[in-house]
């Protein structure tokens, strides 16, 4: 008689028909079984190859198999990196009919290193800053997300070599929550608990036949794990004061924000007696967003950079309007006027002969840069009209054009 | 160790109210379980305690400080974790001293109070060992160390078993119990079920819809529920709540509630209890008790009677309860009125 069990699968994996289900996962014996090198985890894991992927097969109690299988499905559509999450296999039996837990089945990451890896064979440049940036990277963007992860540590994490650094990705939900978003207690309770699991997991290591390299001492890099955090989610969500003239900051935010690798979707200015305050809300998303988002606000199809340049300057450009309008813009709204009252008439402003040098969204871009770069040396905001005149007669002017050279054959 | 105190707390979400106006107030030293269904307030109330959650009213005590805007680590208070790792290349010791390092308690200090939490423990001999060198167990009870060795004030527990197999869930639940019993820390527990809530609680404060319905010790609310709700939601099998004309208890307004194990079958002489006649329908074996269920003018009752009893499915019998394990609630209030 075939096992009895019920799986509950993303398409585009394997059936996992074959693998024996009527058993504790511990006690399976099958050609699929893998050994491969892992965190501390409380519960039995074990990985399965079909066909070169590894999957990890996690055994734990029906109801948090299945909250955890709900709660990565969320993540990963929240563009936050997990493990991919596959399925989830419930309703499990013995011959005898004795129930058995369940099993959360998630893709192992290729080339993903657990902690214990790095710390051994060819070992990461300058390991304990990577390690450092990658974790709290992934805190600050799972906090980001409304996620209260509730067991932060490396075991619950992976490592992939990401151009000479690392990027961590989440593996274990299980004693997580997602909500709208977090409150500054949840998100101080959630790096304490990090913090003392990286300790120990870190003098786990020291412990070992491994040890540690001799820059890595486990209670510092837990109190620096915990400054670098403050200091990243300050830096990424903090409210900020502007003079009344000085709006040529918002670009400047709004590019330190996007170079540490976030983007600012909704951005509110709150007019007081000296200046402004503007108040941000980062988050984290998936790949084509900005030009897809740009694409549908405006009609422009443009390079992603581009569109995430245009989105920044369309986002304050909406915060002054309702700001001074005292009224919430829609999308669409906020959309067309931006492309009405500042894209088309700063675009137009560019002489005929001059329009093939650059794309023009390129230009616009550049025109950008070139206010802010202006406005700074003035320590004003300057205004887009003057900004394009000395842009046309400072710069483009200079430019060859792209187009033409792109058109002519090229020369052996 | 320090009593906790709710006055009048309150916590909005997008203006919707999680708890309203919840006011208790917990000994030093007692175990008090939050309880109720799904959505009911218990978690938020026990996160504001923790400082996971801000206050939009009231005021929370610990001891004599209002901690309202104390951050979560400087509340002398430990959220009981439901999964503490144990470090497998470290010595119990160690899996119970680091944390007390990285809080930069005095060498000393750790000392002790790692020797203490072993002592209560009951590993003190096993203190040099290496976790797989323990049984399932004693690793369970390393890792409840991991919290006692913080020595708060209060500890607290958000549905600290939902995780666990039920094997470990029932070994977890009397290690706590018997810690409780020696440390005689203050501990605040939630769980939405009432039987554990019953079976730990020196009190429980049954939570619903955002408000206390009542607080009282596992008797008091089995024996004396104060309305509808609690009557329903603690006791296993549930008690019989009928609208009082079906069972001649009362008027129409009123609900008539009975235990189970309150239902006896009347053997012919009147006495003060109320009687009815009802249709046994099923006849659950349960060893040294039988669950009967009976329907009487369509609506379905629960009797628990001595497996001596005979009782078949199909029988028509008459069926008493005594007048003093009737209670009567009010269908609009849902509160008790006097039975």
């Amino acid at each position: 008689m075939p096992a009895r069990f019920q799986l509950v699968a993303r398409t585009a994996n394997p059936s996992f028909l074959d693998l024996p289900w009527d058993v504790p996962l511990e006690e399976w014996d099958s050609d699929r079984i893998v050994e491969v090198v892992r965190g501390i985890s409380r519960h039995v894991v074990r990985f399965v190859n079909y066909d070169g992927t590894l999957y990890a097969l996690k055994e734990l109690a029906r109801r948090p198999a299945v909250r955890e299988y709900r709660l990565l499905r969320q993540l990963a559509d929240e563009s936050v990196p997990v493990v991919p999450v596959v399925g989830v296999v419930t309703e499990r039996a013995l011959e005898d009919g004795e129930e058995l837990d369940a099993i959360l089945i998630t893709r192992h990451l290729q080339y993903s290193l657990p902690y214990r890896v790095l710390f051994t064979g060819r070992g990461v440049p300058d390991l304990r800053n990577r390690l450092l940036d990658a974790l709290v990277e992934l805190l600050v963007r799972l906090h980001l997300a409304g996620f209260f992860w509730g067991d932060c540590s490396l075991s619950n994490t992976l490592f992939l070599r990401d151009a000479g650094g690392l990027s961590a990705h989440l593996v274990d939900a299980e004693t997580g929550e997602l909500r709208p978003r977090l409150s500054d207690g949840q998100r101080l309770h959630d790096i304490s608990i990090a913090e003392e699991n990286v300790i120990g997991e870190l003098l786990d290591v020291e412990a070992s036949d491994v040890g540690l390299p001799p820059d890595l001492d486990p209670e510092e890099i837990g109190s620096e794990l915990v400054q670098r955090y403050e200091w990243l989610w300050t830096e990424v969500t903090r409210d900020e004061l502007f003079g009344l003239d000085e709006s040529y900051r918002i670009d400047d935010r709004l590019r330190r924000l996007n170079e540490l690798g976030y983007d600012v979707e909704e951005l509110e200015l709150v007019g007081g007696a000296d200046g402004y305050r503007l108040r941000l809300e980062p988050h984290v998303v998936e790949p084509g967003h900005h030009r897809r988002r740009l694409l549908v606000l405006t009609g422009l199809d443009v390079q992603e950079n581009q569109a995430r340049r245009l989105l920044n300057d369309l986002c304050s450009f909406r915060a002054k309007l309702e700001q001074e309008e005292g009224m919430h813009l829609p999308d669409q709204v906020a959309g067309y006027r931006w492309l009405l009252e500042v894209y088309e008439p700063a675009v137009s402003a560019i002489p005929e002969d001059m329009r093939d040098k650059l794309q023009l969204a390129e230009v616009f871009h550049e025109i950008l840069d070139h206010r802010w770069h202006l406005s700074e040396e003035a320590g004003f905001d300057v205004g887009l009209e003057l900004a394009v005149i000395s842009y046309v007669d400072n710069v483009l002017r200079l430019v060859p054009n792209e187009r033409k050279l792109l058109a002519q054959p090229i020369e052996s | 160790m320090a009593n906790v105190t709710y006055e009048n707390v309150s916590k909005v979400f997008d203006g919707a109210a999680a708890v309203k106006d919840f006011s208790l107030e917990i000994e030093d030293g007692e175990f008090v379980v939050l309880v109720g269904p799904s959505g009911c307030g218990k978690s938020t109330a026990l996160r504001m305690l923790a400082g996971l959650e801000k206050t939009t009213h009231g005021r929370i005590l610990i001891g004599e400080r209002v901690v309202n805007n104390v951050a979560p680590q400087s509340r002398d208070v430990a959220m009981v974790f439901q999964s503490y790792a144990l470090y497998p290349h470290m010595t119990v010791y160690d899996n119970l001293a680091f944390g007390l390092r990285n809080l930069k308690v005095p060498k000393n200090q750790i000392d002790e109070r790692v020797n203490r939490a072993a002592e209560i423990l009951q590993m003190g001999d096993l203190i040099k060992r290496k976790p797989k060198q323990l049984s399932g167990g004693q690793r369970q009870r390393v890792a409840l160390g991991r919290a006692i060795v913080r020595e708060p004030s209060a500890f607290l527990m958000d549905e600290p078993l939902s995780n666990l197999d039920a094997a470990l869930r029932v070994q977890t639940r009397a290690e706590i119990l018997k810690l409780q019993d020696r440390l005689k820390t203050t501990t605040v527990y939630v769980t939405h079920d009432q039987v554990e809530a019953m079976t730990m609680g020196d009190r429980i404060a049954v939570m619903r819809l955002g408000i206390l319905q009542q607080v009282g010790t596992p008797q008091e609310l089995y024996t004396n529920p104060r309305n509808l709700f609690v009557a329903g939601f603690i006791g296993s099998p549930a008690m019989n709540l009928v609208p009082a004309p079906v069972v001649g208890g009362g008027g129409d307004k009123l609900i008539a509630g009975f235990r189970p194990e309150h239902l006896q079958v009347a053997n012919g002489a009147s006495g003060d209890g109320l009687r009815f006649d009802a249709r046994v329908e099923v006849v659950e074996f349960l060893g040294n008790e039988q669950l009967v269920h009976l329907v009487r003018n369509e609506t379905p009752l629960v009797a628990m009677l001595p497996i001596e009893q005979s009782v078949t499915g199909g029988q028509d019998m008459t069926f008493a309860v005594p007048r003093d394990k009737l209670h009567l609630f009010d269908t609009e209030t849902e509160e008790k009125v006097a039975a």
